[in-house]
Formats: C-alpha cells, structure tokens, sequence
C-alpha cells in the first residue's frame, strides 16, 4: 500500500507578487505604482516581483500562472479595491490586500492630489507604503527583519 | 452634449513605455485638450465599474499600449467597445531612437521628451475625433 507524502509544513514562498492597481485617475495610483518599484528594486528586490495588472487581466499566461502559484499582495489607490477584486477573480485570493488610502489614513498623512508628478512629500508617504509592503512580504516570506 | 475623448493608457509597470504613455495622458488631459480630454482608471474596467463602462461606451476612447500586447485596447474590448483609435508608445519611440527613457517611472530628460512627442500625436488624433482637424 502506497504511503502517503509527507508534505512538509514549514516551506515558506520564496518570492511574492505585488500587484498595484496602477489607478490613472488619482495620485493615489501614482503611489501605487512608485511604492511597487521602489519595493522590487530597492526595499526587497530578489524577493519580489511586480505582476502587470492589464497584462493579468488580458490573459497573459505567465503573470496568471506566476499568481496562482506564489503569493500575491494587491496594492489599491482607493476603496474601489481593483486589483485586489480582479487577482482574486482570476488567481485566488490574494495573500494581504493594501489600499494606499487606508495606510495614509492611519498615519495621518495627505498627498497632494497631483497625479501626474509626485512633490517630494508625496515620494515621503510613498516611502511609507513601500515599507509597509516590505514588512508584509516579510511576514508572507517568514523573514521578518 | 460634445462626446469627449478618454484616453486610456495602459500603464504597464516593467518597462518606462507604460509610464510614457501615462506622461503623455496626462499632459493631453491637463495641457493640451483639457476640455475635450478625459482619463478613466484602466482598472476599474476590469471590475466592471458601471460608471467608467458608461463613459467609455458613450464618448470617444484611444488607447496608449506600451508593448504589442495591447492590454489596454483588450481590456477597453473586453466591454464590447470598439476603440476609436488604438496607439503603441513604441511606435514614437522608433522614431526617436536617440532618446532613451532614464528609469521606469523616473524617466529623466529623455523619456519626457519622448512622453510629449506622444501627446503631441495624441491631440492630433483627439482634434481628428471631434473634428477639429477636418
């Protein structure tokens, strides 16, 4: 009689999706996008990957096979939650579900409505998001600084 | 009342082609044409926002894709528009090869420049839409 495998419960994801909903309408989704990069190329990079919500939802192959097996954090600009409703729709509930209105909100802080550039108090609060994605992706990954 | 022109980038986050197009949205919508001019949230389409469908469906729409994949033209389709005028950061960026974009959202000089040659071709198209190029 075969014997069942053993699966081994401490194996932790070694990488993690982020997925920022990218928002063209507010600053909100400029931030998104900055704390996203600035998570993968400098705060985490190795750990990390970002998943192209459009590519995602067009159908690309790679981003939805990347989401189905590895852990995704959604980061929104609003309460409209975009990313964090179409990744669950197309790959499962995401891991942790960001929304960069929420994280200001608890900090009190405010950007400056200016979609198009970012001023530095604005790349401020960015920094902010991008830590608080980095201690998510730590937790997910089991190495919390 | 006048049908608008929403245009719609892709915002693709691996490259700087997709914050060019996004650049270039913006300074259309802003600078350019502000009173023809209008941007959505790609992303609301993909959850069905009602009224970003119907804004859509009852004004004009162009599409800025970074890449051949064209997410944003699809995902436009997705809802059963036709897109009035699908356009690719890429193909601007033939013609100025010269220019190289400095980072992907920080795009320095020249991916700025390549950003407002786009919407230049931007507000051509949008001026052909509500016809004031005839």
């Amino acid at each position: 009689m075969a014997q069942a495998m053993k699966i081994p419960t401490d194996i932790r994801p070694t990488k993690v999706g982020i997925v920022p909903c990218n928002g063209e309408e507010i600053c909100e989704g400029s931030v998104t996008r900055f704390a996203c990069r600035k998570v993968l190329d400098e705060i985490r990079p190795g750990k990390t990957v970002t998943i192209c919500l459009p590519l995602f939802v067009a159908g690309d192959e790679k981003e939805r096979n990347f989401a189905c097996h590895y852990p995704t954090i959604t980061l929104d600009g609003c309460g409209k939650r975009c990313a964090a409703i179409s990744t669950e729709k197309l790959s499962g509930k995401p891991a942790r579900s960001l929304v960069v209105t929420d994280i200001l909100k608890k900090h009190g802080a405010k950007l400056s409505g200016n979609r198009k550039t970012l001023t530095a108090e604005d790349l401020k609060l960015v920094d902010l998001v991008a830590e608080e994605i980095a201690q998510e992706v730590d937790k997910i990954t089991g190495k919390e600084d | 009342m006048a049908k608008k022109v929403v245009i719609m980038p892709c915002s693709g986050i691996g490259k700087a082609y997709g914050e060019i197009g996004r650049q270039a949205t913006y300074k259309v919508a802003e600078s350019l044409r502000p009173e023809e001019v209008e941007t959505e949230c790609l992303a609301r389409l993909m959850i069905d926002d009602p009224e970003t469908k119907e804004k859509i469906t009852n004004n004009y729409v162009i599409t800025v894709d970074g890449c051949a994949k064209d997410c944003a033209k699809k995902n436009v389709e997705k809802t059963g528009k036709t897109v009035d005028k699908a356009m690719r950061t890429l193909d601007v960026f033939k013609e100025h090869r010269d220019l190289k974009p400095e980072g992907v959202l920080n795009l320095g000089e020249p991916g700025m420049k390549l950003a407002d040659f786009l919407a230049e071709k931007l507000a051509e198209e949008v001026d052909s839409l509500v016809g004031k190029g005839e």
